[in-house]
């Protein structure tokens, strides 16, 4: 190799120059990471800062306890159990099949539930708990939180879930709770987060439905720190929520399932409500259903065979059933006409069996006819020709004016699902529901609760309580919200002359308590617990001219569906109303041999809160009756039970 | 220039070679190396024995092999370059063989007490041979073409085998380490600048491939180039690491949220928080104060290297300690822009501080190389 040092000199001073230009491109390369570090450090940090707390920060909401339900003496009609699970995570486990096949050793466990767990297992991730089985009893929870030492990965937890421990009871008025369904969510304007909480519970009908605000309560919240996999990592802060109210309604459970007992076997309802205060006692559908099988999810099995039963168990008949009143609005016709000065007390109608009107005839329920009658006998052996005739005197609007202020034909406002607001026509209303005038035949039919006028068993109730009151009473379903007790329904006095109202008033205890009135044989013979009441058999069907001549069928001749309906209202003590109530059996057949022993025994019940004694009945039917009680008794509530379950939930 | 041209009655022996070192890279190399056993033991979330101890154990192993190497003259490393460099390309072709996968790539050897990097090897053996190739080449045939194309194939063995591991981290870091070696040896600046222009025509092929059958890069590869491009399009999918890098490295601040207080690192919102991204724990933690003075420890390693060889007259021992400045400086300023978002992620660790198997090891010896040079540079005759 040559030796030229000018080379080497050459090269070396090549080799400072590049040098130095490599150096500045990197010191120009660190400069700019620095600049970065500055930008991303100083004036972006805010930013960053706030990314970071999102990422660490999770808001998790805590569901209230949901108000509970009592009824007027503190029974619990709706209550919150604790709902014992056990949950498996699976990162804390070596082996989660062994932990299982152990698991089932202790307690059975539905194989669905189990396949279910398995797949959740799976898909979740591994320290995500995962529920195994819910609704575990006690006894059963207590092996597995003992053996948990030896079943690595489960945890025992306690819930809340709903429970209506006098089960079918107060299924119609209370309602129950399920999940809310995303049908309801896409068109709620409610912005409480709770909705958004999977598979949150909320009030589906009844009282549940309709005080869903107050029971509800308000969300707690606490802010978790969660690391990047979601793991919660510590609780930051917590802020406990409001559980909801809790409610008292004015049902008497007691009265509520005796009525419902009485009703075993037909499809009926029953309006029990207090005079004094307007609170409703009992507002029974029978039959009724089981809330809690809605609460966990009812199996398409069990809601299909409620939902095609002929008796409808699901339909509130109480609140929801329309029927022609019949002859229970007699007393209505004729407060009408003692009011518009078309008929005084002591009138009298001659009844041949038929009334004949523009070429029509028609016709009273005793063919024969009942003769000369008065407005006070006309009730009491309601007969419907007397009726036919006055109605013609005052008019449909002053009769359905009337009807009215009895509180048919309105809307009451009851926290309760579909409450009908049934019919009291007038000719106005004729014409714009159907475009056709209002007929004189209408009228007549009208007159005896025929027709077009429509109410249901609470709207009845109503009107008893005001015809043996003579005030507004206000029916109410809730006696207290949070121990804030709510206003009564007293009512002010109607807008009626009393003496218009005392001949309606003797006529209704008439109908109980003499020997020609309908319900003579279901009368309460004790002095002060007597009955003023009224009988009423609704027509369903059309009776037409041949069959009159050949002979009305029978109602025990005619299928189920085409008997009549038997309806009775009432109240007692006649001379100082505590309690009204109204009673109808769909397709039961006439009134008072169907609707009015159901009555009076409620009544009876109502008013001495137990079993009728035999000493009130009349003394031909006491055998009667007790056979009937003795058939009754076992089918009553046993209260003892409901206490321990109250106890469970407080 | 061979050995009998040093001026070896200069060079200290014995023990006073220990003085000679140069003592400022040496504490700065301990000072960095000590900020990533603080990292390390914070990520951990304060356990020492997880990454922190076996870090220090390999420090130690380290610093001892670049004291013996060290001590060793450079004229002997000169002479052990080729077949250094032969090794570590047989390490290569072996690792496609025996390696262990990991990350989706082929990269490593497990020798039992060390799981072995050969493109770690690959690095310090591509600076050597560089160096003693130009050292022996004549001056005047630099810039002759065949003298260029045969360093280029120096360098382009080595980065095929790399790329097919594959590793484009390690690839983009031999071809600019052994480029810029070429281009401080005096190269001809009309060969880089056809390169470069070629190296963007390369990009502009790789773009234009993509999806046909002949695509120049794995799916993943296009995936990460574009989640770098844009990060924001899938902040939860592909560009969920560089976004959450930067929020990690962003919300220091200042000084940062202090040691073991970083919630992004914490709670393991970070990937890789004890490798690749362990800067931006140290950004998280310690703010800007902070990663400002790692990255002032880092440049003033390679500015000690820039004047240890401006002073070196061996032009070995001066390339030879450019490159070993260059490829550390390579390490850290790619490792930084990338968690910093500035660059794509290519697994690249951040020296020293990074946990991880050979590579510290490896980063030591080379910088023993350096200290060889150092201590063996020959000193004027005539004082």
């Amino acid at each position: 190799m040559k030796y030229n040092p000018n080379d080497i000199i050459n090269a070396a001073q090549k080799l400072s120059r590049r040098t130095i230009l490599v150096g500045a491109l990197q010191l120009g390369v660190v400069t700019a990471l620095g600049a970065r570090m500055r930008f991303l450090q100083i004036k972006e940090a805010e930013k960053f800062r706030l990314l970071a707390e999102e990422n660490r920060i999770n808001m998790r909401l805590l569901p209230p306890a949901r108000g509970i339900m009592f009824d007027r003496d503190g029974r619990p009609v709706a209550a919150n159990v604790p709902n014992y699970r056990i949950l498996l995570v699976r990162e804390e486990t070596e082996d989660v099949e062994q932990v299982l096949t152990q698991l089932q050793k202790l307690i059975a466990i539905n194989p669905n539930d189990l396949e279910k767990a398995r797949r959740e297992l799976s898909r979740r991730s591994a320290f995500v708990p995962v529920t195994v089985t819910e609704n575990l009893t006690w006894s059963d929870f207590a092996r597995v939180a003992a053996n948990a030492p030896a079943l690595p990965g489960l945890l025992t937890d306690v819930g809340l879930s709903r429970i209506y421990p006098q089960k079918e009871n107060l299924a119609h008025v209370v309602g129950y709770v399920g999940p809310v369904s995303e049908h309801y969510l896409s068109r709620t304007k409610d912005p409480d987060p709770l909705l958004q909480i999977r598979r949150f519970q909320v009030g589906k009908t009844g009282v549940e439905a309709q005080m869903e605000h107050d029971l509800r309560g308000s969300a707690g919240h606490q802010r978790i720190e969660v690391n990047a996999v979601g793991r919660v990592m510590r609780e930051l802060q917590r802020t406990e929520g409001q559980p909801g109210a809790t409610v008292k309604l004015t049902i008497d459970s007691k009265i509520q399932n005796f009525a419902l007992a009485r009703m075993d076997g037909l499809s009926a309802s029953a309006v029990v409500i207090d005079c004094a205060t307007g609170d409703l006692l009992a507002v029974a559908s029978s039959p009724s259903f089981d809330p809690n099988l809605f609460v966990r999810g009812i199996s398409s099995k069990n809601y299909n065979a409620l939902r095609d039963d002929i008796f409808g168990p699901l339909r509130a008949k109480a609140v929801q059933g329309t029927y022609a009143p019949a002859s229970t609005f007699k007393t209505i016709t004729a407060l009408a006409a003692l009011e518009d000065g078309v008929l005084s007390p002591d009138d009298t109608v001659f009844c041949p069996g038929h009334f004949e009107i523009s070429n029509n005839r028609f016709h009273c329920w005793k063919r024969q006819g009942h003769g000369a009658l008065n407005v006070e006998d006309s009730i009491a052996q309601s007969c419907d020709v007397f009726f036919y005739s006055i109605s013609q005197k005052v008019g449909i609007d002053k009769i359905s004016a009337m009807a009215r202020r009895f509180g048919l034909g309105e809307y009451h406002d009851l926290p309760l699902s579909a409450i009908s607001r049934g019919v009291a026509p007038t000719r106005a209303w004729k014409q714009k529901s159907f475009d056709k005038a209002w007929l004189l035949g209408d009228t007549v039919n009208a007159s005896i609760g025929q027709g077009y006028v429509l109410a249901s068993p609470l709207q009845l109730a109503i009107m008893a309580a005001r015809l043996g009151t003579g005030r507004a009473v206000q029916p109410r379903l809730l006696k207290s919200i949070d121990d804030k007790a709510m206003s009564l329904g007293t009512g002010a006095p109607l807008d009626v002359d009393p003496a218009h109202l005392k001949v309606v008033q003797r006529a209704m205890f008439a109908v109980t308590n003499t020997k020609k009135g309908t319900a003579y044989s279901k009368r309460i013979v004790s002095p002060d617990l007597q009955m003023a009441g009224k009988t009423g058999t609704a027509q369903v069907r059309r009776i037409t001219a041949e069959e009159r001549l050949t002979g009305v069928i029978s109602n025990e001749d005619l299928p189920w569906e085409k008997r009549d309906h038997a309806l009775f209202v009432n109240y007692a003590p006649h001379d100082n109303p505590k309690v009204a109530v109204a009673v109808v059996v769909e397709h039961g057949g006439s009134g008072s041999s169907t609707a009015a022993p159901i009555a009076r025994d409620i009544t009876l019940f109502a008013l001495t809160g137990q079993m009728p004694e035999l000493s009130h009945y009349p003394s031909g039917v006491k055998a009667q009756i007790k056979e009937e009680q003795e058939e009754l008794a076992p089918k009553l509530f046993d209260w003892s039970t409901l206490d321990r379950k109250g106890q469970v939930q407080t | 220039m061979s050995y009998l041209e040093y001026n070896l009655a200069a060079v200290p022996v014995g023990f006073r070679k220990i003085l000679a070192l140069n003592w400022p890279i040496l504490i700065l190399l301990t000072a960095i190396s000590g900020v990533g056993f603080i990292m390390l033991y914070s990520v951990a979330g304060g356990q020492i024995d997880r990454w922190a101890q076996p870090q220090m154990l390999r420090f130690f192993l380290g610093m001892t092999g670049l004291f013996v190497v060290a001590m060793v003259p450079i004229w002997f490393w000169r002479n052990m370059s080729f077949p250094a460099y032969c090794l570590a390309i047989l390490l290569l072709i072996a690792v496609e063989f025996v390696g262990t996968t990991g990350m989706g790539a082929q990269r490593w050897i497990d020798l039992g007490f060390i799981r072995l990097q050969p493109s770690e090897v690959m690095k310090i053996a591509l600076v050597l041979v560089l160096a003693a190739y130009y050292d022996w080449l004549p001056r005047e045939h630099i810039s002759r073409p065949f003298w260029v194309l045969l360093p280029a194939l120096l360098i382009l063995i080595p980065v095929f085998l790399v790329l097919r591991q594959p590793d484009l981290g390690t690839s983009l870091l031999l071809i600019m380490g052994g480029g810029a070696i070429m281009f401080l040896a005096g190269v001809h600046w009309a060969y880089f600048a056809t390169i470069i222009g070629s190296g963007i025509g390369l990009v502009v092929a790789i773009f234009q491939t993509r999806a046909t059958g002949w695509q120049l890069l794995k799916d993943y590869q296009y995936s990460r180039i574009d989640t770098f491009l844009n990060p924001d399009r899938d902040p939860l999918g592909a560009g969920y690491h560089i976004t959450q890098a930067k929020i990690a490295f962003g919300s220091g601040g200042w000084t940062g949220r202090g040691l073991m207080q970083g919630t992004q690192s914490r709670l393991n919102f970070l990937p890789e928080k004890h490798t690749d991204f362990i800067f931006t724990t140290l950004s998280e933690e310690f703010g800007f104060i902070g990663s400002i003075s790692l990255l002032g420890l880092y440049t003033l390693v390679v500015l000690a290297c820039i004047a240890s060889a401006l002073s070196n007259k061996d032009r070995f021992s001066a390339l030879l300690t450019l490159g070993i400045g260059i490829t550390f400086f390579l390490f850290f300023a790619l490792n930084i822009a990338m968690v910093m978002g500035l660059a794509p992620v290519v697994g690249v660790p951040l020296p020293l501080v990074s946990y991880g198997g050979s590579a510290m090891l490896i980063l030591l010896l080379g910088f023993g190389l350096m200290q060889s040079a150092h201590v063996h540079r020959p000193r004027p005759k005539f004082k």
